[in-house]
């Protein structure tokens, strides 16, 4: 196997080992993204120098004999809403095209610290509002099993980046499904861990209660790995969990003997796709066969979710995104009237979908309205969490479809409605602030990855990570490779 | 012909509610690190919170919420063990989140009151609550181009609001004037208006007299100095008391109060109010009071001013003016505590009048603090004492206070050092009486035929005669025995 396609266990052995320098990794990799990345679309900045210097130490150290970190010489791709230091951070936006942070986030600094190595900064829906990638101001990203496709959303640069070996993992912010949708799609792991797993200091807002950051790589245990690097307190983050972050790798081996899987009729309803309602149910068979046990469980709010959802991200985008005003940085329209500034900076430097979340959230939060809308979404959160605590009651995890289709074709969502129902799978687990991982659980016939979804107790991901990583040892993708662009294999 | 706002008053009664903004005093800003400090070079107290970047995150600072709690305690206000930062919308730039963090309907303090020290009576005004909230920064206009300082975005600040309870200009200026003992009482900020460390926005308005109803409000804004809130305030009566006496109505609108032109302008109507759009802040937990913090707050809490200004006048007799400036200043008011505590057989009346002007008087030529005064309350209680036993006259008194202020030599030992123990010997004053009363006849002879301004004269020859020592009293009863009335 090649440096590209290494686990991060194999990266970090060869690079600590120095079998293979970290500068050559580093360029191997770079090459990939010159190379493929013009038809992928992944990437919207690279930092070659700052990836060629972190890899510089990092041989340095090693020749040093100092230690080099647990993520030592891993190659990341950083999803655009995450804030680098001096690399510019776009959100995916026109508003913030060329804005440089003169700050990293939190899980950058410990990143960075583990001894991984940011390759760049992939794209994504504008500000994460979206499914498909295709609300980003800047490119098209192609889903790398079929070109023709979308890699999903709003993660799409960083599902593809990973799918197609332009980086050995990656970041991406979830608000509703956004790593575990695209991850699906593309057919690689992505988590959304507990809310306040992770620190949010320096995510771009888009619904302060719902995001979390989380792990895409290509295999469970890679998602373990990286999780461990940047899950704990931060005293930056006023809703940061203080809690003790385990070993989620050293607890995958122990399977899923003894554990207890709940499947929730509400989501296999008549939405969703026959093949993969198929291959969901092959996961579970899976489970069955390693020694969990399946029990039914019933999540009766779950229809909810989706209006309970386009409520409070809307009113909370609507006031986080009030900072980009065109005053201090960011994209400034000429005027010398206040008011016509700020109108003409966010009326060009917002696209469609975030105006109309915008618009949406500021609706709903005008003055008298407040009980009857954020408040009453509220409300109907805490009914779906306490729907997953009874679940809970009676089963350790749960196991459902990640989306109701495969990756669909550029341009097939038309209405912003359709797009929004492709993520009722996935809305609830940011409702309840639980942890959810996508697995990928087989092919469609049309050769799309399906994806498997594992929702767990607050703090449980270890168990999401045992029960993925059985679904994928035996119904995964195994050697299936993206064929969809020509030369990357 | 036009009435006065004199007769106007006869038939209508102003109603005035103050919303004060006062900065606490904490070393760095309400949700960040930033420091805080007056006039430092402009947007150098910043940082990704204060500036609003992308991914920035608020962290509350605890120290601002125990400064908070202290004016809630000695507001008598209820505390919520549990409050809520919300977040309020608006596009400015000196906002640079488009938002500000405050409270909104679940404030930290509620339902308590603030007292008015008035001459005649204490005015109990109920305060509606107290918020914890973070300052904007401020605009800066040079000609055509605006700049914008964010040095002060950030700060923490409680929003004081009171109950539409003050029927004056004069009350409205005293209920500043008390929040301000009260907040550099409890140490919790300078309170300093020309810093902008209390600012004050009144709603006023007007109603006929033995109506339940308040009448159509305004907003009065950007009042910064105790002079301005009694000025802006009587303007706002005047103004509005000319439209409705004359038949008109007042129109619902914010104005902006213009201090140097001395006079206020619409700075917008009721119909562009901003719907500042308000939830709670998805960032920021909820505030928790825990028992731990307000126990050990309520130990801590000093006797504080009303009490004080109730003793002074009652146990001290003192008067209601002098009580008020003393409760006015913490480390006033602990001196003369100690000056008391000395001696408490010594008259608290004297006392106040020796702290009150010679030793103000001495340490404010000497640029001293009253903490670091170099007149101990013990010398100070002593050199009472001397005059109260007639030891030394008051007049001697004065000479030897400077000298121990400068020297700290204790009074007693001056007095004996200096010889100019009082001459209270009766014997011995008629002596010297006889002797200035002979040597002039001819002013006996005047004073005699009833011209009283003499009496002086021969005062000051006795008191020439013994270097200013002869006791005053004895002197003048010594003296009209002598000349016969």
């Amino acid at each position: 196997m090649t440096p590209e396609q290494w686990s991060i266990a194999e990266t970090v052995r060869a690079v600590t080992s120095g079998e293979q320098s970290a500068v050559r990794l580093v360029e191997i990799m770079l090459a990939r993204v010159a190379n493929y990345d013009r038809e992928l679309g992944a990437y919207l900045a690279l930092d070659g120098d700052g990836a060629r210097e972190a890899a510089r130490e990092l041989d340095r150290k090693r020749a040093a004999g100092e230690p080099l970190g647990p993520l030592a010489g891993v190659t990341l791709a950083l999803k655009d809403m995450i804030v680098t230091k001096g690399v510019a951070t776009t959100a995916g936006s026109k508003i913030l095209e060329h804005y440089v942070p003169p700050y990293d986030a939190t899980v950058v600094d410990k990143l960075r610290a583990a001894g991984a190595i940011i390759l760049g900064k992939v794209n994504c829906d504008e500000f994460g509002m979206g499914s498909s990638t295709e609300r980003s101001a800047f490119k098209k990203t192609r889903n790398p099993w079929d070109p023709s496709r979308v890699p999903g959303g709003s993660s799409g640069g960083s599902a593809a980046a990973v799918s197609a070996a332009l980086c050995t993992a990656s970041l991406g912010t979830d608000t509703g499904g956004s790593i575990r949708q695209p991850a699906a799609f593309c057919g690689v792991v992505g988590i959304k861990p507990t809310y306040g797993r992770v620190s949010r200091w320096g995510i771009i807002a888009y619904a302060s209660s719902l995001d979390q950051v989380g792990p895409i790589t290509r295999s469970v245990v890679d998602a373990a790995h990286v999780l461990q690097a940047i899950a704990g307190f931060d005293p930056r983050d006023s809703t940061s969990l203080d809690a003790p972050v385990p070993d989620y790798a050293a607890a995958i081996p122990q399977g899923v003997a003894g554990l207890r899987i709940g499947l929730p009729s509400e989501f296999f309803d008549a939405n969703l796709d026959g093949e993969v309602r198929a291959a969901v149910a092959r996961a579970t068979e899976a489970l069955r066969d390693a020694g969990a046990t399946i029990v039914d469980v019933s999540l009766p709010h779950t229809h909810l979710a989706l209006p309970a959802y386009y409520l409070v991200a809307p009113c909370e985008a609507s006031s986080n995104l009030s900072r980009y005003d065109g005053v201090r940085y960011g994209a400034r329209a000429g005027s010398t009237d206040l008011l016509d500034l700020y109108q003409r900076s966010r009326g060009q430097g917002f696209g469609p979908e975030v105006k109309r979340r915008i618009m949406l959230g500021t609706y709903a939060l005008r003055s008298g309205y407040y009980d009857a809308y954020y408040k009453k979404a509220q409300q109907v959160r805490t009914l779906i969490k306490r729907d997953f605590d009874a679940a809970f009651a009676t089963c350790d995890a749960i196991l459902t479809p990640t989306t109701p289709t495969p990756a669909y074709r550029f341009g097939a969502k038309a209405t912003p409605l359709d797009m929004y129902l492709g993520d009722i799978y996935t809305l609830s687990c940011n409702l309840a602030g639980l942890p959810g991982i996508s697995v990928p659980c087989g092919l469609s016939s049309e050769g799309l990855p399906i994806g498997a979804q594992l929702l767990g107790k607050p703090l449980d991901e270890v168990t999401l990570f045992r029960a993925a990583a059985t679904i994928e040892a035996t119904v995964g993708l195994g050697e299936a490779r993206p064929a969809g662009i020509g030369g990357l294999w | 012909m036009t009435r006065t706002i004199a007769d106007m008053l006869v038939d209508w009664e102003p109603v005035i509610g103050l919303e004060v903004h006062v900065q606490l005093g904490t070393a760095s800003k309400a949700f960040s690190g930033s420091g805080v400090e007056f006039g430092a070079p402009p947007n150098s107290l910043t940082d990704p919170c204060v500036l609003g970047l992308p991914g920035a995150l608020p962290v509350f600072n605890r120290h601002a919420l125990e400064l908070a709690l202290k004016l809630g305690i000695a507001t008598g206000s209820t505390i919520r063990a549990r409050s809520r930062f919300a977040r309020k919308h608006y596009f400015y730039p000196d906002q640079p989140k488009g938002y500000q963090i405050t409270q909104f309907d679940e404030p930290l303090c509620e339902d308590g009151y603030l007292d008015l020290l008035l001459d005649q009576q204490i005015k109990r005004v109920k305060l509606t609550r107290i918020h914890l909230e973070e300052d904007a920064g401020k605009n800066l206009h040079v000609g055509a181009v605006s700049h914008v300082d964010l040095n002060r975005a950030g700060v923490p600040l409680c929003e004081v609001v009171s109950e539409p309870e003050l029927t004056s200009a004069e009350e409205a200026a005293e209920f500043m004037r008390a929040l301000h003992r009260l907040v550099r009482w409890l140490g919790i900020s300078e309170g300093d208006m020309e810093k902008g460390q209390m600012r004050c926005d009144a709603n006023v308005s007007i109603r006929l007299r033995g109506e339940d109803r308040l009448g159509t409000r305004t907003e009065l804004k950007n009042i910064n100095s105790f002079r301005f809130v009694q000025h802006a305030v009587d303007h706002e009566i005047a103004r509005q008391l000319r439209i409705l006496d004359g038949g008109g109505r007042v129109e619902r609108e914010t104005r902006l109060w213009d201090a140097a032109a001395g006079q206020s302008a619409t700075m917008r109507s009721k119909e562009e109010a901003n719907d500042y759009r308000y939830f709670p802040d998805p960032d920021l937990p909820p505030l928790v009071v825990d028992g731990a913090t307000m126990g050990a707050l309520l130990k801590a809490m000093p006797e504080l001013p009303t009490p004080r200004f109730v003793r002074y006048q009652r146990d001290l007799q003192l008067a209601p003016d002098d009580a008020r400036t003393i409760v006015s200043d913490l480390p006033l008011a602990g001196y003369f505590e100690r000056v008391v505590a000395v001696n408490p057989r010594r008259s608290g009346r004297v006392i106040a009048n020796w702290v009150l002007t010679e030793l103000l008087g001495a340490l404010h030529a000497a640029g001293v603090e009253i903490d670091q005064s170099p007149m101990t309350p013990a010398n100070l209680s002593e050199l009472v004492g001397l005059i109260e036993d007639g030891t030394i006259s008051g007049k001697i008194g004065k000479e030897i206070f400077e000298e121990s202020f400068r020297t700290g030599e204790a009074p007693a030992a001056i007095v004996v050092r200096r010889g100019v123990q009082q001459i209270s010997d009766e014997a011995q004053l008629w002596e010297i009486v006889e002797r200035i009363v002979a040597a002039n006849p001819k002013q006996a002879e005047t004073y005699a035929a009833g011209k009283d301004a003499l009496f002086g004269f021969f005062v000051g020859q006795v008191m020439r005669e013994t270097n200013g020592r002869a006791n005053p009293v004895l002197t003048s009863d010594l003296l009209r025995k002598r000349l016969g009335r």
